[in-house]
């Protein structure tokens, strides 16, 4: 066990944990986020995803140890009033069936367009071909991004803030 | 209908008007209901009788306007809390902006069976819903009728309001909901008519979509208790096998694991993190008794199925005199197919969380059927069911891996929770999950066709091998297992099914669409193949086959022409045509496929759908898509095998499912209706297979007859 801190959705957090322990569990079941879905345990499905240093990692895989120190941005974290532009377009569209990938694939989808404000249907399919879902949402997936570029694009154009 | 609705009952669950009515059961549509034995003790079956007639599905409606909704059927993505509120709603003639649903807690007597199989949320609930909104409605138009002193008859109700036309005077549903209260029940309020519906047939937005995008909707997995231990299981890799001895030294030495102990199912670990209980399940060193299951190969499987399919098996079906026909016939056609295993690989893995206690005992579980797992739970513990409080929660899809007798999952962490006393999660690994599940049975199919002089299908013989599901029914005709074949449409003179019930240690069950998932691939693949051997046309065949259907014919047609069938294509194109028939709505999809230096793509597919009257044409469509994406990552990819008696894969690197490139865009048409609803969940699955493979064919002259398509090199 160790003491490990970092941030988590801009706040300091410090846990004890076995440094070994994916970032996932921790989330999950020390801090009690649960957001953060468990699909694979081997970054092979991308419900886990979140943003370390605003890169999308699979949280399932990403011991303790390499966390210490850094910024974490989870679900919970887009915002808390569903105002991100990638919530509002996933509102708009209704793309969740079952739910359980869709945290994962916001995340994805939201480093995305920080990557790309503007990503075209090849883009969307890199960024995402490794979140799964079974409900089959992808249509809705690739149109929700595609209008979250677009309310983020006008967001800027009106001055807003990113 | 009018027992239905001729009591009321009160819930102490706030102020308001509280009314329910009986539900019907699922008599008549499940066709495998006796008790059947699992390793949890013997199960009740499906079917639980209304006690006394009382009425269930309740609704309440609030004093500040709010219209609740206690849903009694499973949200595992479908989209049913939000079309039975619409359904509700509409009848009721509420404000929409009002309407709320709320998971009812399990509650037999107050609500009946609860839980969803077989796509049957919306075929249950259309015409209980309906009635208790209507009769809800006309209690608040006679309650306002009298506090002004009114005729009834020139009272009307309008979005969440009574309306008097004399005076204009309005009184809000809220304000009367009280007074409503107080009035019988009535018997037959009149319901409106299709065309004035301004609810149902919308694309209104999903009510579970915000709590879902924040994050907030909580799946089974995400239960947590204080003081709960997190539980992973050791399991048989063997099916059948069972615990021979075990030594935990290494596992209880971890830290964080609190206690290891042995239960039903293999060796049970619990800790103060899943993480820490997987992570120890995976150091336990186990001695297994691997039982008679251990030499089990999947092409043992299809020499056994291959062996079978030649016999005289169980008549499923018998037209006209099928051996004399074929004996007679100009031209005949043989063929066999056959499907692997399947995983349902739902993305939230199984997990159940139960806290027992002397004489009650609390259950968290995302399951299909909440009554079955309530029951079962009580059965367990030998208490009566009403000290068991089962709470449901959404699920991380359900594809019938959460339905009603595979409940290994409760149970664990039922007999887990009882012997250490304290509550507890039980929560499998993704390979636990691929490695322990029902799986959607392997099967085999042996053809004989024979064509009339001009070319016309005039006999069909078919030999079908499939394990019997539910199991523990020796002899005589599996259902389900038959689903898709027996009840094809198909106008065809002469046509037997030989069933064999060819049984194996693989645990099997229901799987989207289940028996229809292979059967219309079956059938849908030979049908082309005597097309193909009597030079006609697809379409052309399945018109002249489809006369006397016409919803069918309708849904072909449409589709046809949609997709241009018979038209030029885009060079490298090529389209297959199925046909879906099951849970009481039809399709006909048409594949638009390209093959690139053998690489398969599938660009577009155009569904044609026919369920009668659509709740909400938004969650139709995704339930279209949905379907095809769930069936096309089958027939592209899916394949569960055997050696050893083990499952060979475990994880989504083994078996693979639909990616984001991989979907093709779908067009779907609803063909507008207004017969009673059928269902959507399944209905879209098992085309989408024969339709490609029908595709490549056209494109290649190569006729797959062996799922998945990936095993079959295309170049």
């Amino acid at each position: 066990m160790a003491s490990i801190q970092f941030q988590l959705n801009g706040k300091p957090q410090t846990v004890e944990a076995n440094p070994a322990m994916p970032l996932l569990w921790v989330l999950r079941d020390i801090v009690g986020l649960t957001g953060t879905k468990f699909g694979c345990g081997m970054a092979l499905c991308g419900a886990c995803t979140v943003h370390v240093n605003g890169i999308a990692v699979r949280s399932c895989t990403m011991q303790m140890a390499n966390v210490a120190g850094k910024n974490v941005t989870t679900i919970e974290g887009l915002s808390i009033d569903a105002s991100a532009p990638i919530q509002r377009a996933w509102i708009e569209l209704d793309v969740p069936q079952c739910g359980y990938c869709q945290s994962g694939q916001m995340m994805s989808a939201a480093a995305l367009l920080t990557k790309k404000p503007k990503p075209t249907d090849a883009d969307v399919d890199q960024a995402m071909r490794g979140n799964i879902c079974r409900c089959g949402t992808y249509d809705d997936i690739r149109r929700a991004i595609h209008r979250a570029a677009e309310i983020a694009a006008r967001g800027r154009s009106a001055g807003g803030a990113q | 209908m009018s027992a239905e609705m001729d009591r009321r009952e009160f819930l102490e669950i706030g102020a308001g008007l509280l009314i329910g009515f009986a539900m019907p059961q699922f008599t008549g549509v499940r066709v495998e209901d006796a008790p059947y034995p699992t390793l949890y003790g013997p199960f009740p079956a499906m079917q639980i009788q209304p006690p006394d007639g009382k009425p269930y599905a309740y609704i309440q409606i609030a004093k500040d306007e709010n219209v609740t909704l206690f849903f009694t059927r499973a949200e595992m993505g479908q989209g049913v809390m939000t079309s039975c509120s619409q359904i509700l709603a509409e009848e009721l003639d509420c404000d929409w902006k009002n309407v709320h649903v709320r998971f009812a807690p399990v509650n037999t007597n107050l609500y009946g069976y609860q839980g969803t199989v077989g796509s049957l949320s919306i075929r249950t609930m259309w015409s209980p819903l309906r009635k208790a909104g209507a009769a809800a409605r006309e209690m608040l138009i006679e309650a306002a009728a009298q506090q002004w002193a009114v005729n009834r008859a020139q009272c009307r109700s309008e979005n969440g309001f009574v309306i008097d036309s004399s005076s204009a005077k309005r009184a809000s549903y809220g304000s009367l909901a009280e007074a409503a209260t107080k009035l019988p029940v009535p018997a037959n309020a009149p319901l409106k008519d299709a065309k004035d519906y301004r609810i149902v047939g919308k694309p209104l937005n999903r009510v579970d979509t915000r709590a879902k995008v924040m994050a907030n909707a909580e799946f089974g997995m995400d239960m947590r208790l204080p003081g709960m231990l997190y539980a992973a299981v050791a399991r048989c890799p063997v099916f059948g096998g069972k615990v021979a001895s075990f030594n935990a030294a290494k596992a209880k030495a971890m830290p964080g694991v609190r206690e290891i102990l042995q239960i039903a199912t293999g060796v049970a670990v619990l800790a103060e993190d899943s993480w820490t209980a997987l992570q120890a399940c995976r150091a336990l060193d186990v001695k297994w008794d691997e039982g008679a299951g251990a030499s089990l190969t999947t092409a043992g499987i299809s020499e056994m199925f291959a062996t079978r399919a030649k016999q005289e098996g169980a008549e499923a079906r018998n037209d006209g005199d099928v051996r004399s026909a074929i004996a007679k016939a100009p031209k005949t056609v043989d063929a066999t197919y056959e499907v692997p295993f399947l995983a349902h690989a739902t993305m939230e893995p199984m997990n159940c969380t139960a806290h027992v206690r002397a004489n009650s005992c609390d259950v968290w579980a995302p399951t299909q059927c909440m009554t079955d797992a309530r029951d079962m739970t009580a059965a367990m513990l030998n208490l009566p069911p009403e000290k068991i409080n089962f709470h449901v929660t959404y699920m991380g899809g359900g594809f019938g891996r959460r339905g009603n007798y595979e409940l290994d999952f409760v149970g664990e962490a039922v007999e887990i929770s009882k012997q250490v006393r304290n509550p507890v999660k039980v929560v499998w690994s993704r390979e636990d999950d691929m490695q322990h599940d029902f799986y959607r049975p392997a099967a085999y199919a042996e053809f004989t066709g024979a064509l009339d002089s001009n070319g016309w299908p005039l006999a069909l013989h078919v030999g079908l091998a499939c394990p019997a599901f539910p199991p523990g029914r020796p002899g005589g005709v599996s259902n389900t297992a038959v689903a898709g074949m027996r009840d094809l449409h198909y106008e065809i003179p002469n046509f037997r099914i030989d069933y064999h019930a060819a049984d194996t240690t693989v645990p099997v069950a229901f799987w989207r669409a289940p028996g229809a998932c292979q059967n219309t691939f079956f059938a849908e693949s030979f049908l082309d193949e005597m097309a193909a051997a009597g030079r006609k046309d697809p379409v052309e065949v399945r018109r002249r086959l489809l006369a006397n259907t016409p919803r069918l014919l309708g849904v072909l047609n449409l589709a046809a022409e949609k997709a241009g069938w018979g038209k030029p294509l885009a060079p490298g194109r090529f389209q297959g045509v199925a046909l879906g028939s099951n849970v009481g709505s039809f399709n006909a999809q048409i594949a638009e496929v390209s093959l690139t230096n053998g690489k398969l793509r599938v660009h577009r597919v155009v569904c044609a759908f026919d369920c009668g009257q659509v709740i909400n044409p938004l969650i139709l469509r995704q339930q279209i898509a949905g379907g095809i994406a769930f069936g096309l990552a089958a027939a592209l990819k899916g394949a569960i095998t055997i050696d050893k008696g083990r499952v060979q894969q475990a994880n989504f690197n083994t078996y693979d499912v639909l990616r984001i490139d991989e979907m093709p865009a779908v067009e779907s048409y609803i063909v507008p209706s207004t017969e009673t609803p059928g269902g959507a969940g399944e209905a879209c699955v098992p085309a989408i297979a024969p339709a490609v493979t029908n595709a490549i064919f056209a494109a290649t002259g190569k006729r797959i007859r062996k799922l998945p398509i990936k095993d079959t090199p295309l170049a």
